[in-house]
């Protein structure tokens, strides 16, 4: 087996060495009627070339965003990813390294996170950032048990422009905490609808935007109705690139961002790996989840990073813990970090002004289509728009002719009712002969 | 999963002898590398892009105005950077990564391309499922061979990592209980289990509980049965557990607890030792998650991302969390919702579907080695840590007898009077190339070292990591204590201050203040 480096001869030694007359001597500690006699029933191992046919024939099954005209949002975005991205990563001193548990040796890992961290915190507008979590939406979960925490008060408020995923991960949570969660209607421009619902109660209040039907908004006031109520603001993004044209949660007064920062590194990959964002202020630093990479200096005195503040983690805490984390997205955050730092500011800008410039086109195109409607007043690359017909049914008539038009927001919530609800993306993916392929078998499939 | 030390931050005691100074920082082949924030490229990019054809007025007094405070490098730049960060991390490819708890294996290259094929990495999760039927066989491929290999009939894919997927079996138990009306307060978990164990019974809302060890490093089963009760939920057992000990009374301790009514939740951070030869689900477990980055081999990758799907008994199967993947007429479809038919669900963990790119390398993995494979890698895992610990024990003190499992567990009892603590000896490893073992875990005994070969090391790098070890012990006895408490001589760093990191945390860079011209 190509993987396993030991002989039949290497393993009669080690035998010897250890004074064990077999291998099942090792295993002795095992109940006899738990031990198996045989292989289970699974195929028997593969060279590489049958494994990557195997798969290949899998892979082949699956319609490519890459293969023709594509418009899927809602929560996950096809950028392009420089080719360098994923040349560092796979680095063997990247990829095959684990968490920085021995600084001195793991300087590689923690500085980038350093950066990670820079970065994250630049761009949420925020004070400081967390080295990673899962995903956008755990990150959510995770913002809404801190502002528990920190208020000690029993509510959440959920606008009705947060992602469902999000809402219903938020939900899981938060009933075993014993947080009431009160999720508004969704709707498409709904986020100042929170500002009625805050109380005393209030732990805090989850915003989306850009939200889940492309609506910006901002939030400003909201987090004004929430502090003077002495509740937290939790601004969620779904579309990190959007961060470099509007203006930041930190400068509208959020307390906590929680965001998926898929769209810089990562790819689409069916929905994961990605990497979750996690800012905050200066002051609730302690009550965060997750890993945090701190500077510091060595015995002579120079400059050094090291995982900080641990005394939060459950390693150290376990039952007291801020959170369960452990592992997170290292690898993403390392390829979030290096595509960001090949764009720049300058770069970053570019990209969100030329996504904001599909997404116009792309709204203008439909919206010249008869009987459809764009719902979605102020958006940044994505749109909400109202057709005649089931969106779901509308979707996979145009997958049969090769067209991927978007994500009906009936498969996201179902019991909405916004059945005739559509949602697009557009990047710089998008080109113009794809908007024009989509409209016209729009109207085709609408007519 | 493993711990950096007790708990407090070390600060270096002593700093004797600086090594060989260098006038600019730079050393060999390490260059002394600043952050991409002193790099001077504020106005920077590496990327090319198309001027866009339309602006951005219709967002008005949305648009961002104030500086981001983003540097941008051009392409060469980035690499230099990234290349010269890297050279200064251990990692498998370099040398043994003895991490115990951790597995940290070989990672084979074929699932890295398996998982960047098109088919797999450019398809988005909320396209139509008609479009994505090798995505979904792919999941349910994985899911046929989790389940087979555990014996257990249902699997959630969905979990991100071990500690996510403690939750979801936590979520589980907790909803069957709720279903029966039968609220519980209570978890039980050993003092030795990873620290995940409590923080996630804790984040369930459940009281914590330890269960006690015995002097044979294994669950006290008296004291387990005294503690279990009408308002115990569930037990988190690690097995082979944090001593790398099998629990010889595993089968008495699920009876028990299933007899009070509770949940056994199995920690599958070990399963790597007893892959293909013992199904969890002959033990009694009810639920159990499998890292597969550590077990199926998918990337560390400087702390994930990894996955965690949960194996479950048939009774908590019904509480899964949304989605599975279901069989129609048309082909393979996806359950995305915990309503209708679905009710008993306890909801969503995440949005989407989970790790995918986690899930095509570790089937990758698996149909490499195939049934036969799998069970050889359990087989020589335990023989390279039962080695490891023949080699080292006539020096190093082990603090169990026997055999052990797929890690080989020292104390520091042997170090006693010699003036060098676990942590010396670790830093001292860093100096002869090797990566320290898992230091002061498990905590029920003093000044561990759990050491975890796992099965891709050959019998000579064993040896070499053997024979360094030896060679720092007898430096230790010989009283060169100047060797260990100065370590690590030779890393990119010396040892760090983490008192000062924690006292006075900078978690960011910040612009340096600005020079003012009349400074007194």
């Amino acid at each position: 087996m190509r993987y396993l480096p030991l002989t039949a001869e290497d393993r009669a030694r080690m035998l010897g060495v250890i004074g064990a007359p077999d291998i099942d001597a090792l295993f002795a500690d095992v109940p006899v009627s738990a031990q198996l006699s045989g292989p289970v029933d699974l195929p028997a191992h593969m060279g590489e070339l049958e494994v990557e046919r195997a798969l290949s024939a899998m892979a082949r099954r699956n319609r490519t965003a890459g293969e023709g005209p594509f418009f899927c949002g809602a929560g996950a975005y096809r950028h392009h990813v420089p080719a360098s991205v994923d040349h560092i990563i796979q680095r063997s001193e990247f990829l095959t390294s684990y968490t920085p548990y021995q600084p001195e040796i793991a300087q590689g890992t923690l500085q980038y996170l350093y950066e990670f961290q820079t970065q994250v915190a630049a761009l949420t507008g925020m004070e400081a950032a967390n080295a990673s979590m899962y995903d956008g939406s755990t990150a959510a979960a995770e913002a809404v048990m801190m502002a528990h925490r920190i208020t000690r008060r029993p509510r959440a408020i959920l606008s009705g422009g947060l992602h469902p995923h999000y809402a219903e991960t938020i939900a899981t949570l938060a009933h075993v905490a014993g947080v009431e969660i009160v999720r508004q209607a969704a709707a498409v421009d709904a986020e100042a609808d929170v500002v009625s619902a805050i109380d005393g109660e209030t732990a805090c209040v989850v915003v989306q935007t850009p939200n889940v039907f492309g609506t910006a908004s901002d939030v400003t006031a909201i987090a004004d109705a929430a502090h003077a109520a002495g509740a937290l603001l939790i601004v969620v993004t779904t579309e990190a690139v959007s961060l470099g044209l509007l203006k930041s949660p930190g400068e509208m007064g959020a307390d906590i961002v929680a965001a998926e920062g898929q769209s810089i590194g990562a790819g689409l990959n069916f929905g994961g790996p990605y990497v979750g964002l996690f800012a905050t202020r200066e002051k609730f630093v302690r009550q965060m989840p997750g890993r945090l990479t701190g500077e510091t200096v060595d015995a002579d005195g120079r400059r050094g990073f090291v995982l900080t503040l641990s005394t939060r983690e459950q390693h150290i805490r376990r039952e007291k813990a801020t959170s369960n984390i452990c592992t997170n997205s290292g690898l993403c955050a390392l390829a979030f970090t290096i595509h960001l730092s090949l764009l720049g500011e300058t770069g970053l800008r570019r990209l969100a002004a030329l996504n904001h410039a599909r997404a116009r086109r792309l709204a203008a195109s439909l919206g010249e289509v008869p009987a459809v409607s764009v719902l979605t007043r102020r958006f940044f690359n994505e749109i909400a728009v109202g057709l005649p017909a089931p969106a779901a049914e509308v979707v996979e008539t145009l997958a049969g002719q090769g067209v991927i038009a978007g994500v009906p927001f009936s498969r996201l919530a179902p019991d909405a009712g916004m059945d005739q609800v559509l949602l697009l993306a557009a990047t710089e993916t998008t080109t113009e002969g794809d908007i024009a392929v989509l409209t016209s078998a729009l109207k085709g499939a609408l007519a | 999963m493993s711990m950096l030390n007790v708990g407090r931050p070390s600060r270096p005691e002593a700093a004797p002898g600086g090594g060989h100074q260098t006038l600019t920082g730079g050393r060999g082949l390490l260059q002394d590398e600043g952050l991409i924030f002193e790099m001077d490229g504020w106005d920077k990019t590496g990327v090319d892009l198309p001027e866009p054809d339309l602006g951005a007025e219709d967002l008005g007094d949305l648009i961002r105005q104030a500086p981001i405070g983003l540097p941008g490098l051009s392409e060469p730049e980035a690499l230099r950077h990234y290349v010269r960060l890297s050279q200064k991390n251990h990692a498998i490819d370099l040398a043994i990564y003895p991490l115990g708890s951790c597995t940290m294996k070989h990672n084979p290259r074929l699932n890295e391309k398996m998982a960047r094929l098109p088919g797999f990495a450019d398809i988005h999760p909320l396209q139509p499922v008609s479009t994505a039927q090798g995505a979904l066989e792919l999941m349910e491929t994985l899911a046929h061979w989790l389940k087979t290999l555990t014996g257990m009939p249902a699997v959630a894919l969905s979990p991100k990592a071990g500690a996510h997927g403690e939750l979801c079996g936590l979520l589980a138990i907790r909803a069957a209980h709720e279903a029966r009306g039968d609220a519980r307060k209570r978890v039980l978990v050993p003092t030795s289990a990873h620290g995940t164990n409590p923080a996630t019974a804790a984040f369930v809302g459940y009281a914590v509980e330890e269960i006690a060890q015995t002097a044979d490093g294994r669950v006290d089963v008296a004291d387990l049965a005294a503690k279990l009760g009408p308002d115990v939920a569930a037990i988190m057992v690690t097995n082979p557990n944090t001593c790398g000990l099998f629990e010889r009374e595993i089968v008495e301790i699920a009876r028990l607890t299933h007899a009070a009514g509770a949940y056994f939740y199995c920690d599958g951070a070990n399963f790597n030792a007893i892959v293909g030869k013992v199904r969890p689900a002959d033990l009694g477990v009810d639920a159990m998650h499998i890292n597969l980055h550590k077990t199926f081999s998918t990337p560390h990758g400087g702390g994930g991302p990894g996955a965690g799907p949960v194996v479950l008994s048939a009774e908590l199967a019904r509480f899964a969390p949304a989605p599975w993947v279901t069989h129609g007429p048309d082909g393979l479809g996806l359950s995305e919702h915990a309503e209708g038919e679905a009710g008993a669900s306890f909801g969503r963990l995440c949005a989407f579907h989970g790790q995918m790119g986690m899930y095509v390398r570790a089937l990758s993995y698996m149909m490499s080695h195939g049934s036969d494979g799998l069970r050889q890698v359990a087989e020589d895992a335990v023989l390279n840590a039962n080695y490891v610990k023949a080699r080292l024990s006539g020096v190093m003190t082990a603090p169990f007898d026997g055999p052990c499992m797929h890690e080989a567990l020292f104390d520091d009892d042997w170090l006693e009077g010699t003036g060098v603590t676990t942590l010396d000896f670790a830093k001292a490893m860093i100096d002869e190339g090797f990566h320290p073992m898992t230091m002061y875990f498990p905590l029920v005994v003093h000044g561990a070292m759990l050491i975890e070969p796992t099965e891709t090391e050959s019998r000579a790098e064993i040896d070499r990591f053997c024979e360094a070890l030896l060679a720092l012990a007898a430096a230790a006895k010989a009283g060169e204590v100047d060797r260990f408490k100065a370590a690590p001589m030779c890393a990119p760093l010396r040892r760090l201050d983490e008192t000062l990191a924690a006292r006075k945390p900078r978690l960011r860079w910040r612009p340096p203040e600005p020079v003012l011209a009349a400074a007194e």
